[in-house]
Formats: structure tokens, C-alpha cells, sequence
């Protein structure tokens, strides 16, 4: 990987001021990949990429640009920072624009275990077999188990360096790994497809290649011989994959910028109860090996462990400086950078904290409802918390799952959702930076024949 | 624009010192192992961004990227690999790291010799792009929408606007010896409104653009009936009752509904689920999927167009393909690499997202074709049912072909008449089946303002759909009044 250099860094923002810029941040980002794909045993991709990217953000005092390029030649960067800050003045003066106060950046950075030694990169030949072990488990588990979309090893590394003209500078870097597959079970002429999938920044943190397959596989079979039910009210499991996109919903409802824009259902909502007392939802950007975690956030402030919603009460937004100028509030530590665009809200480690029940259990206390396994679509509105999904899963009837349904929609609004979450499970996985245990909402419209 | 810009199978050459021996020996080094098929695409591209909110011109950006991907094709298996240093020495490690799919065995390929560039359409031969015009007039476009919108209802308390262009060049030179150039112009304007009455809260959107000059925002003042339309929806929202569940008779309105034929038949025909026979479209060529009354086509080639391109991203001419007609299924989407395996023709779907990224069969501008029957004949034909104007995204799983498409504005159909306004709602389908349920389809087929982008794959690529307005008799609607 093309190391980058902190010289560069220090040279663009001496530009940015020579441009006339009165303040500015430099991002710098290079990565490099190799994706493996094999289908029905054989090899059927192999992608490998590297990539590395300059992003700059300039101020003219209160007006600002956000500018990104490849070209890393000196003259064509002079050209382009120049470019960059006439953009800015043409934006117009905003008060609440700026860094953040530089009391703010973190004097030291923390460790957080972003890395492992096999530095991000499996050879083909080794991530073509791991990927064949995992499909062929699945194809192997039931006959029924007929064709397949194939499955993928991905491994990757990046390095990260931000840097700013009051003086803050840092760096990181991370690896990652994951491993999908997608097998598809046939029975009477109709096909269906299942997917699992394990992800983590240490290679010896992935779930074995035979268990993916083995879940990949079974999720497609228990979704054989489905088939609609009658529209009815009733309660709604999430199983834990299902349930990390409802909290995502909520986090992103309680982000900064959806806030002043008057785009949120928690609007005014701070310190009040916005769902069940059994609810805690906590953001924790430092937590060691974690898929979200980051020593500093895209402002160059440090990322930290919150509760969001606390035995139900809504304590914290995510919030930039910006955002938090704008609402009179502190940031969070949550503001997110790509390359190219300015700053934005985003969780880093996301999750519903556990409760009691196993999954068995939560499933057991249903006389009749739907047990969540897929959903598709994207109706979930913000604004207003209206959510209308279409959905596919295990019909319960008397505590027990029965068939496997599919063609219908699951309709409610958040904010009555959150506040009628029953029960949690004790089953808390980290798959992604999201997560959830298993939850259960009292009622939802179900939409069928 | 610059004359190396109006040339651009000139510009990677100028540029970056390409030339046809260069292309020669890159391509020869990929296919040294036994290959059925190389090409390089050459991308570079700049954007610019300027958006508003609370009234003030807030965030101006600009991109520059640039690329090459080198693709090897053995049989069924793909090899990828692209540098965003576009120089001779990245270029031949990226065909060393794709042409390793290839067999060690077999007979070193015949010698490339790069011919003239392909015969291509002229789609969007603009004088000039939206780049071009200065910032400060889309800046004042932008404060004069925000003004309209809020001059229309004191309710509106919030807008926010956007003005995305950009300029794309590409080319592709391939191991037939073929070479293709082309600049793609594109950009969009967004207009998000939201409307505050004390007791509710609401949002309207609407947008448009395409490969068009700036003067399509101005000209008969497109730019104000985008905000008009985004406003109205937002107040009309304020009064929206919870909408229906169940299923029922829905009217869908012309232009934009027409996601519905996106999701639920354009992607399982795409020939890469065909050929793995993972779509539940696979090996129905022929049969009636589809209610007589319905022909559906996917264009590549009509003029301006969000989703049109002069040729895909594999060098193929776009066209013009008849994927339903009369209820009858009759064709794929393909690129190269998919019509090669199933002995068809590649029809110019070959798409992606950008030279990070190997191509896949991929939708242009999807649209079904006019009927007999006028829109006011459709809705006074409902008793009972829903008629939906406006929608957000959709999404399919292609295996089992259930689709989904969400409303934004919709009204109820009580006795003939679209009554009271609803809650966006969710509507599910089965692909192969509910364009059989189609019952009648207008004589006023709209095609959508140009605001789509569709993702396969984690590929987004710019994407156009079309609907005249059609009574489809049954399908689920995801309301929450039971």
C-alpha cells in the first residue's frame, strides 16, 4: 500500500492559507483490497483494488468548500486548492461553519486494536478456498440446496490521515475481513435464496467458513413453501439482523443534522421518554476491534461511549460541531467524513444493550404474530417515523413458528414502536457496527392477502 | 468546454500518453494465460455539488477522479483490477493481478491490433454542460427555489436544494481491437420541502435532470413546477390518513411509478440471474407473464435521457429492447460477458458504476409502453382503491421475484373519485405475476424527470423509468389501517 505521507498533509493546508483560506482540514485515504468469489466451487471473481484519495474542507472565514481529487501532482494539487478556496467564497457566510474548538482534540490517541498481523490482505489461492468451504457446506447440507449466487472472501486495509490548520494532526489505520454466502434452496418450482455472513477487522475474529455456509444454507430452506397470510394487527419479532436496522432508524432520527433540519421524529424530544423503560441504546466508538471504532471522529475530536436512550429516555443526540452549534449543544464526537463531502452525523459501534430472554422464550410469548427475517424496501420515513417495510419470516402460532411467510408488509410509526418494545433478548452478536439482541413489538399492522 | 474535451478519444491520450501500441501491449500481457476476453476502461470525471438549506447556500463541492480497470474474462470467471494512476507501469500490474482467473495453459493469444472507434449514437451532443455555468447562477436558482417554495404555503418551514453536474469521459479499448470514447454529461436538481401545521409534520421531494444543458431547468421553468410539485406534496401530507393494508385495486400515475416495472421485471431479467438461473424470470422466454395489454421496453437510446449513454460501459452501442411485448416474455438484458455464455447478443446494458468496478448487465431507461384508455377513465373504473402519484425507492429479491415499491403521495379511490391523501405505505408484489393483473393502461405514458440511480451489487449507476397510468387489479399495500 502507497504509504502516506505527513509531509503532504502539512504542504496542502501551507497552500490552502497561501490561497487565502483562513482555515482548512486535509483528509488523505488509501486503501487496498482483494475480493474472491467463487460459485458452485469454481473460481468466478477476483477483484483486486487500491485506491487513494485527498480531500480537503477550506474556510473563507464563515463560507466553506469541500473539494476531493486523485491527482496527486504537486502542480495539479496547487491548481486545485485554488480552485477549491474560490469555491468557498462564492458559498455564503454561514455563522455556526468553522472547526471545532481546539480545546477539543485529543492530546494523545488511544490504541483501539484497528489492525491484526495478517495486515489486511489474504492471498487469492487462500481466500478462494475459504470461500469454497463455506458454499460447499452449504451446498452439501440438503439436497434441496440446489444453485447458489456463490460466496465471497473480501479482505482490506486502509490508512487514514487528517490533519487541520489549528494544529491538529493523526493518523490510523485498519483492516478488515468478511466472508458471505448466498445459497438457493428449490422445492415445487420455486426457488429462495439465503444469506449469512460473518465480518471482522482480525482474521482469527471470523466466524468458521463451515458454520456461515451451514446458517446460509438453512436460512434459505426455512424459507421454502412460503406463502401469504390475512392482513391482521399483531405482535412482530425481530430476529437480531432485522432488529440492528430498526435502532440504525432511530440513530439516525437522533443525528444532528436531521435535527436542525427539522427532518426528525425527535425534534424537542431530549429527556423524554421516546421508548420502553427496558430500552438502552448505546453508541461506543473506542471499543477495541470494534467494525465502527476510530481514534478521532472526521473533525479530528474524540470518539466516545454514550447512551442514546437510556431505560428509555432519549439522552444524547450524535452530533458534529456544526450540528451542535446550531442546536446550542457539545458534539459527540460522531461527525463522519468521506473524501469528498463535508462533514456528516454517523454512529460508530451501535447497539441495544441486551436483555433476559432468549430468543426461545420471546418466541414462546406470542399466541400468534411474525418472526422477522427478511425485509426489503425503504419506507421508513424520518420525518414524520412512518415505517411500511416489506418483510418475510416464520408465522408463530401458539408460541411455536409454524410456516415461513412472505409477500407482506409490516407497517407502524417508530415512535409508537420503540414505546411498545415488550421484550429483548439476551442475544447480542456484533455483526457489523450495528447490532441488536432479538426484540419484540407488541403490535404492528401486518399487510398480506 | 476545452477542444481536448470535445475529443474524447483524444483526451487519455493527451493526458496520460496512451496510445494504440500502449493499449496493445497492456491488452497482449493480459491475455497472455488463456483468456476469451480483455478490456481496459479509462475513466475521468469531475463533479461539482452546491446545496441549500435554511435559506442559505451552504456546502459547494468538487470532485475529480480518474481510473483505469483492466478486465480479463475466462469463461464464467472475471478477473478486475484497477489503479487511479493512470501510467503505463500501474497499468500492467493491474493486468498481472487480473489475468490470474485465467488457465496457466494453452496457446499465447494472437497479436491485439487496435482498430477505429466503434459507430456510436449522439444522444446528448450538448454546447455546453451545467459545469460551465457559473456557480453563482445555480447558487441564485437554488435561493430563488427556496424563496418559491416558501412563498407558496406559510406552513413550509424548511428546504432544502441541490444542483449535482458532472462530465465523465470514458473509454474502452478491448482485445476484439475494438476502441470507444465517449463524454457523458449528467446532472440533477432536488428540491426536499418540509411543512410544519403545529400538530403534524411532513415532507415533499421532487427532482429532476438528465444529460441535458442548464437551460432544461429554466426553459418553461422546469425548476418551479419541480418545487411547486415538492411543496404541494409536503402540505398535502399534513391532512394524509393512515392508508390502507391489505390488498386492493391500485391505480399507479404516469412517469416515476414506473419503478414498478424496474424492480419487478427489470432486474430478473437481467442476463447474469439468467444464465446462473437464479431469477424467477429463468428459462420463461415465450411464456405470458404479463396481461395483453402490457409491452415493456428498456431504451438506451432516447435523446438527453438520465439513463441513455451513446454506448454502455463495454463499448457497445446502447438500443432499444423489448423485454415484454403484449404479455409475452421475449428478452434480456446483456453484456458481453452474459450474451458470450448464453450465445445471445449483447444488447448495450454492460454498465458500471465507475472504473473501480467490473461492468454487469444493468437497466437504462425502463418504460411500458401507451395504451388506449385516459387517465380519468382508469380512476373512475376503481370503486374502491388506492391511486398512487409519487413514489421513493424499491427493492427486489430477484430469487423469489418479490418486490416492493414505496409511495409518497397517495390518494384514496372512493366511487370513481381519488379522495382523501394517505400515508406513504410500502406495496409488495410477485414480479412474474402482477403485471398479469394489469387490467388497463393509459394513453399518457410519461417517462420520469431523471432523478433515478439504481444499486446492484453495491454498483449505483443513473437509471430512467416510465408508466402510462395503469389499474393493476391487486396487489398488497403496507398502510397501517388494518
Amino acid at each position: 500500500m502507497a504509504r502516506l505521507d505527513p509531509a503532504l498533509a502539512e504542504w496542502v493546508l501551507d497552500e490552502t492559507r497561501r490561497c487565502g483560506a483562513t482555515a482548512a482540514e486535509v483528509l488523505c485515504v488509501s486503501g487496498e483490497s482483494l475480493e474472491a468469489g467463487v460459485r458452485l466451487g469454481e473460481i468466478e471473481k477476483l477483484k483486486s483494488s487500491r485506491e487513494r484519495r485527498l480531500g480537503i474542507r477550506v474556510f473563507a472565514d464563515k463560507s466553506s468548500a469541500t473539494a476531493s481529487t486523485a491527482e496527486f501532482d504537486r502542480e495539479a494539487l496547487k491548481a486545485f486548492i485554488a480552485d477549491s478556496v474560490r469555491l468557498a467564497r462564492l458559498t455564503a457566510p454561514d455563522p455556526f461553519s468553522g472547526l471545532p474548538d481546539p480545546a477539543l482534540h485529543p492530546r494523545h490517541l488511544t490504541e483501539l486494536e484497528l489492525t491484526d498481523d495478517e495486515h489486511g490482505i489474504i492471498g487469492a489461492d487462500r481466500a478462494l478456498d475459504i470461500a469454497r468451504r463455506a458454499e460447499q457446506t452449504a451446498l452439501k447440507l440438503d439436497p434441496r440446496i440446489k444453485n447458489s449466487e456463490g460466496a465471497g472472501f473480501d479482505s482490506g486495509r486502509y490508512e487514514i490521515l487528517f490533519a487541520n490548520s489549528q494544529g491538529f494532526a493523526g493518523g490510523y489505520e485498519g483492516t478488515s475481513y468478511s466472508l458471505g454466502v448466498a445459497p438457493i434452496a428449490e422445492s415445487d418450482g420455486a426457488m429462495q435464496q439465503g444469506y449469512w455472513y460473518t465480518t471482522s477487522r482480525r482474521f482469527d475474529g471470523l466466524d468458521e467458513p463451515e458454520a456461515v455456509g451451514r446458517i446460509s444454507a438453512e436460512r434459505a430452506l426455512q424459507r421454502l413453501g412460503a406463502r401469504k397470510v390475512k392482513t391482521v394487527r399483531a405482535p412482530v419479532i425481530f430476529e437480531p439482523e432485522r432488529a440492528a436496522s430498526l435502532i440504525r432508524a432511530l440513530a439516525r432520527a437522533a443525528s444532528g443534522p436531521s435535527l436542525y433540519k427539522g427532518a426528525s421524529f425527535l425534534i424537542d424530544r431530549l429527556g423524554s421518554q421516546v421508548a420502553a423503560p427496558n430500552v438502552t441504546i448505546i453508541d461506543d466508538g473506542t471499543i477495541r476491534g470494534g467494525l465502527g471504532s476510530k481514534p478521532f471522529d472526521g473533525e479530528g475530536l474524540p470518539t466516545s461511549r454514550k447512551a442514546i436512550v437510556e431505560a428509555g429516555v432519549l439522552k444524547t443526540y450524535l452530533l458534529d460541531s456544526y450540528s451542535a452549534r446550531k442546536l446550542k449543544l457539545s458534539p459527540t464526537g460522531n461527525a463522519s467524513r468521506s473524501v469528498g463531502d463535508a462533514p456528516t452525523v454517523s454512529s460508530a459501534n451501535l447497539y441495544l444493550e441486551p436483555g433476559r430472554y432468549s430468543p426461545e422464550e420471546i418466541i414462546g410469548s406470542v399466541r400468534e404474530g411474525l418472526y422477522v427475517t427478511e425485509l426489503i424496501g425503504f419506507g421508513v420515513n424520518s420525518v414524520t417515523g412512518d415505517y411500511s417495510r416489506g418483510a418475510s419470516g416464520i408465522w408463530i402460532e401458539n408460541g411455536a413458528l409454524t410456516h415461513p411467510v412472505q409477500e407482506i408488509t409490516i407497517a407502524g410509526n417508530l415512535k409508537a414502536m420503540f414505546m411498545a418494545i415488550e421484550m429483548i433478548g439476551n442475544d447480542l452478536v456484533w455483526r457489523s457496527s450495528t447490532a441488536s439482541p432479538t426484540i419484540k413489538i407488541a403490535e404492528m399492522t401486518i399487510a398480506g392477502a | 468546454m476545452t477542444n481536448e474535451l470535445v475529443r474524447p478519444e483524444k483526451f487519455f491520450a493527451n493526458r496520460f500518453g496512451m496510445s494504440d501500441s500502449v493499449f496493445e501491449r497492456i491488452i497482449g500481457s493480459a491475455l497472455e494465460r488463456r483468456a476469451d476476453y480483455v478490456d481496459l476502461y479509462f475513466e475521468y470525471r469531475d463533479a461539482e455539488g452546491i446545496s441549500l438549506e435554511e435559506s442559505i447556500v451552504k456546502h459547494t463541492s468538487k470532485s475529480i477522479s480518474q481510473g483505469v480497470g483492466v478486465r480479463v474474462c475466462a469463461e464464467d470467471r472475471t478477473g478486475y483490477a484497477y489503479s487511479d494512476e493512470v501510467t503505463i507501469d500501474r497499468m500492467r500490474l493491474a493486468a498481472k493481478a487480473a489475468r490470474v482467473i485465467a488457465d496457466q495453459r494453452g496457446e499465447r493469444a494472437a497479436a491485439v491490433r487496435i482498430g477505429e472507434p466503434v459507430a456510436q449514437h449522439a444522444l446528448y451532443e450538448l454546447e455546453s454542460t451545467p459545469l460551465e455555468v457559473p456557480l453563482e447562477e445555480r447558487a441564485r436558482l437554488l435561493s430563488e427555489i427556496d424563496r418559491t417554495a416558501r412563498e407558496f404555503d406559510p406552513r413550509v418551514v424548511n428546504v432544502m436544494a441541490s444542483f449535482a453536474a458532472e462530465r465523465k469521459i470514458v473509454m474502452i479499448v478491448n482485445s476484439d481491437g475494438q476502441v470507444a470514447a465517449d463524454l457523458q454529461p449528467l446532472c440533477r436538481l432536488n428540491v426536499t420541502v418540509i411543512a410544519d401545521d403545529g400538530k403534524s409534520r411532513q415532507v415533499g421531494s421532487h427532482g429532476g435532470g438528465g444529460r441535458v444543458e442548464y437551460r432544461h431547468f429554466i426553459e418553461s421553468e422546469r425548476w418551479r413546477e419541480f418545487t411547486l410539485k415538492a411543496a404541494r406534496q409536503a402540505i398535502i401530507n399534513l391532512d394524509a390518513v393512515d392508508a390502507p393494508a391489505g390488498e386492493m385495486v391500485v391505480v399507479l400515475g404516469p412517469g416515476w411509478p414506473g419503478i414498478l416495472l424496474h424492480e419487478a421485471i427489470g432486474h430478473g431479467l437481467e442476463g447474469d440471474f439468467n444464465r446462473k438461473r437464479t431469477s424467477a424470470f429463468a428459462g420463461r422466454i415465450g411464456e405470458q407473464v404479463a396481461s395483453p395489454l402490457c409491452t415493456v421496453v428498456d431504451d438506451g437510446t432516447i435523446a438527453n435521457r438520465r439513463g441513455s449513454l451513446n454506448v454502455d460501459d463495454e463499448g457497445t452501442p446502447t438500443s432499444r429492447t423489448v423485454l415484454i411485448e403484449k404479455g409475452v416474455l421475449r428478452g434480456y438484458l446483456q453484456d458481453r460477458l452474459n450474451a458470450r455464455l448464453m450465445k445471445m447478443a449483447p444488447t448495450g446494458n454492460g454498465r458500471r458504476e465507475s472504473f473501480a468496478h467490473p461492468p454487469m448487465p444493468r437497466m437504462t431507461n425502463t418504460f411500458m409502453l401507451p395504451g388506449e384508455s385516459t387517465p380519468e377513465e382508469i380512476i373512475k373504473s376503481v370503486r374502491s382503491g388506492l391511486y398512487a402519484v409519487s413514489f421513493g425507492g424499491g427493492q427486489v429479491d430477484i430469487t423469489n421475484g418479490k418486490f416492493v415499491f414505496s409511495a409518497s403521495e397517495a390518494y384514496l379511490i372512493e366511487d370513481g373519485k381519488a379522495t382523501r391523501p394517505v400515508k406513504g405505505a410500502t406495496l409488495i408484489g410477485n414480479g412474474p405475476d402482477v403485471l398479469t393483473r394489469v387490467a388497463m393502461v393509459g394513453n399518457d405514458l410519461e417517462l420520469d424527470p431523471g432523478v433515478g440511480t439504481c444499486g446492484k451489487d453495491g454498483q449505483s449507476v443513473p437509471v430512467g423509468v416510465g408508466l402510462p397510468t395503469i389499474r393493476i387489479d391487486g396487489i398488497t399495500v403496507g398502510g397501517t389501517r388494518a
